[in-house]
């Protein structure tokens, strides 16, 4: 079908190819990278708030010492998916939102890759989200822990003895964690094959890979991480589910099983991940500070190497999980160093985002302030990081709640203020219109004077001693005043992220329209209008320099450091196009796009039918993997609409 | 992923231009083929890891019977051959050639997974199951991943040979057929090692 007009379609197969572009069905076929990534974001966004609702239920227990709000059990179940939801049902998937609205749009392409992969991807991370979240009514959601050590995975489902008895019963709650997060992963390693394909193949003439936004090359280090990460924790799942659902042995002391081999499978995907977590909002500060510093990014090159670094050096540091394990003096004082070693690149990141600032004519808009925030969060929490590095402080802060206030510096302070950042910046270009400032500040505000509260004390009760991960605390240890404060700060985040619904549910519909290119922006995606068509560029562009959209705007090398604004003509608004003759320009009728297609989600379909066969019993794993099979030979065979 | 390669819209963005030369199904297929290695890679690590932890159960020598295992190995690198000349035969448009090699490799692929199951049946028999020892977990978990993905490489010759029938596969989409080809070639080489690592060393 073209773009804009719609087809009759015939069809071979079970369905006809669908055509519509519009309306309710269409999001259940669409394979149009923006649609999937506005479904990313909304679906990770409820999947988030329901790990938010997580926490703030364990805050509420943790206000006081000695509290009974929640069970044991409970904590336990509310402490491990609040983890799981938030790293694989929350940041990842917002980041992954981030790639697919905006790559093909950063490097002049009209879709992904592989469009109905990307699909797919879509479908079997809600699948694996819903499935996940579905123990919650088959007895109960995971309980141990996001890193699921054995033997506590394996065996009992109540460790605590509070229902008697059911310790030496396999834990079929983490069958749901090792299940649904193994779905999750194939979603994720999908959807790293697309990216990494779309970033290297599709790039429109002229943007070498030297010319890419930094945002798209921290896409594709992170989605060769997910490449190469993913498929070790799937054989550590699989694993796990053969050991919970099976009565296999890796993990069973017993039997010659190794919980330690866990331990080494999951934190050498687990450390790659934390990276997974953090470059995306990397990618996102390093394009929103330079707009509004007006100035270009300082250091262009030393991000994008320090931003690969990383993803070597991420391999080598997993061990600083491990610390207290009892490795051994030499392997303990190797991963110590490689960890301090990967201070180096990260730090790189930061001096050049400072010096992207220093001088500019700085624009104090919500974007910018949450991109400033991850700048300072992050650093803090990466100071507290290099601090684990040191072994014997790190045998003092294992399983404090020191730990804990680390590990929110980076991934909260860094990753969702990285991630709110973008949303702001990018939401003129997803909806036409701006987000209303007003709120947007006090989001800001309410969110980092809330973030500080919660995290900030923790610092002071991991060093006081408080473990984490426990249900409850005693009186009298001196901890009660940080928590309550902490507590307090937990719900002002709530109440931060509540202005935030608010403000998108108005300014969608009522914003303040938005042009193209709302914040005088450097990069492709503010070329083409606002929202983009289906086929994002009506011509392909041709890109002649790495801030593109600003030297078609302005005449480079003017005197002194300030750009200068091209007098009159061919500039900002109607951008002269140096590719006029370009093959691919022409009436936007002519642009051929792939059609919609059932098949991604019959094929998705079948995973969760397949995964409660483990649970349940062998004829649904048969089922689902009929249904499955069927839906990819469905989609190999589909013919595309125009043919007949 | 690789029947998607199937329907040539998905190539490129305009059909043919990639920024690298390499085709989009192409390029995937090298990326998923990546990941693999590190996915067999875990495997055969947490096997080695486990070799010799056999707890009271059968050790790797007292167990494997070796030349039964060399026929089907021997099955499955003939069908690497088949594959090859199957890509061969719709390279030089010879579609009757290319139904019949394909449906032969698939052939050769499910003759091996047979001797696999037999193989399995007969260990569980013999008192060597999945939860005899974490050595037995190991090896059963590992050898089933290389027959589960033996087993997709069946069905993806099947959806190639099914399209061929249907005239949407034709010599113009030789290039499924190799992306297909680089699957099952690694599927084969990861046995070579398997066979290598799982049945000849232990075997003093």
């Amino acid at each position: 079908m073209t773009a804009t007009a719609e087809q009759p379609t015939t069809g071979q197969g079970a369905f006809r190819r669908p055509t519509a572009t519009t309306g309710l069905s269409s999001w259940f076929t669409t394979i149009d990278h923006k649609k999937i990534g506005i479904l990313y974001f909304v679906t990770a966004f409820l999947f988030f708030s329901l790990g938010g609702i997580e926490a703030l239920l364990i805050r509420a227990q943790l206000a006081s010492p000695d509290a009974a709000f929640l069970t044991r059990d409970q904590y336990n179940q509310l402490f491990t998916t609040h983890g799981i939801t938030m790293i694989f049902f929350g940041v990842m998937p917002l980041s992954v939102a981030f790639f697919n609205y905006l790559l093909p749009l950063m490097i002049g392409a009209r879709d992904v890759a592989f469009p109905r992969l990307n699909a797919l991807s879509y479908w079997i991370f809600l699948f694996a989200g819903i499935f996940l979240f579905s123990s919650m009514f088959l007895g109960g959601l995971p309980d141990g822990g996001w890193f699921g050590y054995a033997p506590l995975s394996i065996l009992g489902g109540d460790p605590l003895g509070e229902t008697l008895g059911a310790s030496s019963a396999p834990n079929v709650r983490m069958l749901f964690y090792s299940v649904g997060l193994q779905l999750a992963g194939i979603s994720s390693l999908a959807g790293a094959i697309n990216f990494i394909v779309t970033v290297l193949n599709l790039r429109a003439p002229g943007m070498t890979l030297m010319r890419m936004p930094v945002f798209v090359w921290m896409s594709l280090v992170t989605s060769v991480l997910m490449l190469f990460a993913m498929p070790i924790i799937g054989v550590a799942l699989w694993q796990l589910m053969f050991d919970i659902g099976y009565g296999a042995n890796f993990f069973n002391p017993a039997q010659g099983g190794d919980p330690v081999l866990w331990q080494h499978m999951f934190w050498l995907f687990g450390h790659p991940e934390v990276y997974i977590l953090i470059l995306p909002a990397f990618g996102i500060v390093s394009e929103i500070l330079p707009v509004f510093s007006r100035k270009p990014l300082f250091g262009y090159t030393a991000i994008v190497f320090s931003g690969i670094a990383i993803g070597f050096m991420g391999w080598g540091v997993w061990a600083h999980h491990m610390f207290a394990v009892g490795l051994g003096p030499v392997a303990n004082a190797a991963f110590a160093l490689s960890t301090m070693f990967i201070a180096v690149p990260t730090g790189i990141k930061i001096f050049n985002w400072i010096a992207t600032l220093w001088g500019g004519q700085l624009r104090f808009t919500t974007p910018m302030l949450f991109a400033i925030g991850l700048v300072a969060m992050f650093t803090i929490g990466g100071l507290s990081g290099v601090t684990h590095a040191v072994v014997p402080h790190n045998y003092q802060q294992t399983d404090t709640y020191y730990v804990v206030a680390h590990f929110h510096y980076v991934l909260f302070g860094g990753a969702i203020f990285g991630l709110m950042a973008g949303f702001y910046y990018w939401f003129p270009k997803v909806k036409g219109r701006f987000m209303n400032e007003r709120l947007g500040k006090l989001h800001f505000w309410l969110m980092i004077i809330g973030f500080n509260l919660t995290f900030g004390p923790m610092h002071i009760l991991g060093l006081q001693g408080m473990p984490r991960r426990v249900a409850t605390y005693p009186d009298g240890m001196g901890w009660n005043f940080w928590n309550l404060v902490a507590t307090v700060g937990g719900f002002i985040i709530a109440l931060g992220f509540l202005v935030f619904v608010i403000n998108v549910l108005k300014s969608r519909k009522n914003g303040v329209p938005a042009g193209n290119d709302p914040w005088d922006a450097r990069t492709l995606e503010w070329t083409t209008t606002s929202p983009p068509p289906p086929h994002d560029f009506d011509v392909i562009p041709q890109v002649t320099a790495r801030d593109e959209l600003w030297n078609r705007k302005y005449a480079a090398g003017g005197p002194g450091r300030q750009p200068m604004r091209v007098p009159s003509g061919g500039s900002a608004d109607a951008p002269a196009e140096p590719g006029a003759h370009d093959p691919g320009a022409g009436d936007a009728h002519d642009i051929h796009m792939p059609d919609p297609s059932y098949y991604p989600l019959v094929a998705a379909i079948g995973m969760p039918i397949m995964a409660y066969g483990v649970l349940f019993t062998p004829i649904l794993i048969a089922v689902g993997g009929v249904i499955t099979i069927a839906g990819l030979f469905g989609w190999a065979l589909e013919p595309s609409a125009e043919e007949h | 992923m690789a029947e998607a390669a199937v329907q040539p819209a998905e190539r490129g963005e305009d059909g043919h231009h990639t920024s690298l030369g390499l085709s989009n199904d192409k390029m995937g297929m090298w990326t998923l083929i990546s990941s693999e290695c590190l996915f067999f890679g875990a495997l055969i690590s947490t096997y080695l890891i486990y070799v010799d932890r056999t707890a009271d159960g059968p050790a790797p020598g007292e167990i494997f019977d070796i030349p039964f295992t060399s026929v089907s190995t021997f099955i499955l690198l003939m069908s690497s051959l088949g594959m090859v000349l199957a890509l061969a035969a719709i390279q030089a448009g010879d579609m009757r050639g290319f139904r019949t090699w394909t449906l032969a490799t698939a052939a050769m692929g499910a003759t091996f997974l047979a001797g696999q199951i037999y193989e399995f049946t007969f260990f569980v028999e013999e008192g060597f199951g999945l939860t005899t020892s974490a050595f037995s977990s190991s090896f059963f978990v590992l050898t089933g991943f290389h027959g589960v993905h033996v087993a997709v490489g069946i069905l993806m010759l099947l959806g190639i040979w099914a399209a061929s029938l249907l005239g949407r596969l034709t010599p113009a989409h030789d290039e499924t057929v190799e992306n297909i080809g680089l699957y099952w070639h690694f599927v084969d080489i990861v046995w070579i090692v398997l066979f290598t690592v799982v049945y000849l060393i232990p075997a003093e």
